[in-house]
């Protein structure tokens, strides 16, 4: 079977899979964490602006 | 040629083009990672020596080397901070800290699972290893010490220098292979006129890094952007952005 050569990597398997799962956990993570910050900081500024426009009318 | 750094400076200016920026490179890098990773995983063969474990290399040196590309920037970033006060070079710094030990993590991490059934064990204590490992205490030490200050302008500074004092250990990492004996071995590509390694084996890597390096910049782009609306907020053109 090809696909099981693939996985099986020579009998290195767990070491290749177990090294490019980590890096695609931490590549996708950093992201995630990125986009989670840019949504917060336009939402706190959002509704800082909010409240200004409050005030001021 | 001065009008165009000054440009390149302005906030708004910058925010824009790496707006437009961004697309094209989100595309190329992945573009460069399905090439990159079909051609290392399924085309190129397997090592003489090493058998299939090789195949790490393609997340292995890359990340090896953006870890080190990324603190040249944030050395470099820490220079203009500290000559030219141009903010932007703060921006670039803060957003390229934790990219940057993440990439120092993943060069350590996967180095130590390649390590294990070629080596024999995960770790040693040899030149290269702990270099790198410093190199992660650095990125960690500038994160902590940016947050320690309220104040973003001692936070730029005091962070710039920490950068620059780092840098000596830049050469180290890349000289410890040839200037103590170690477990791990010389350079793979940088002797670009006789590569040792084959061109099947060859292109993949150098698709992985073209990846790494605009999955980079993609990243440190939007934490730049981040950094732009929050310190420009009360701008007439911040304003505009947050009505739509």
């Amino acid at each position: 079977m090809m696909l099981n050569d693939f996985f099986y990597m020579g009998g290195y398997g767990i070491y290749v899979w177990s090294a490019y799962a980590i890096t695609a956990i931490v590549l996708i993570f950093n992201l995630i964490l990125i986009k989670k910050k840019e949504k917060k900081i336009l939402y706190n500024l959002r509704k800082l602006k909010k409240i200004k426009d409050n005030n001021e009318a | 040629m001065y009008k165009w750094i000054h440009q390149f400076g302005s906030p708004k200016y910058f925010y824009n083009i790496s707006l437009v920026l961004s697309k094209w490179i989100a595309f190329v890098c992945i573009a460069c990672f399905i090439a990159g990773l079909y051609g290392g995983l399924v085309l190129a063969p397997a090592d003489y020596q090493q058998g299939d474990s090789y195949r790490i290399i393609y997340i292995h040196v890359p990340a090896s080397w953006m870890s080190l590309f990324v603190y040249l920037v944030l050395a470099t970033s820490g220079a203009i901070t500290l000559i030219w006060r141009i903010k932007i070079a703060d921006f670039v710094a803060r957003a390229s800290a934790p990219i940057g030990a993440s990439f120092t993590f993943l060069a350590l991490t996967t180095g130590a699972i390649w390590g294990k059934p070629m080596w024999g064990t995960y770790w040693v204590w040899d030149a290269r290893l702990t270099s790198e490992l410093i190199l992660l205490f650095l990125y960690l030490g500038y994160i902590a010490l940016q947050s320690s200050f309220n104040d973003k302008r001692i936070a730029a500074r005091a962070g710039a220098i920490l950068a620059l004092i780092g840098v000596i250990n830049i050469p180290i990492i890349h000289y410890s292979v040839e200037w103590w004996s170690t477990l791990h071995q010389g350079p793979t590509i940088s002797k670009l006129d006789t590569p040792s390694i084959h061109y099947s084996m060859l292109i993949p890597l150098l698709l992985m890094l073209a990846a790494y390096k605009t999955f980079y910049i993609y990243v440190a782009l939007m934490g730049v952007r981040n950094e732009i609306i929050e310190s420009e907020y009360n701008t007439a053109w911040v304003k505009k952005l947050l009505d739509n």
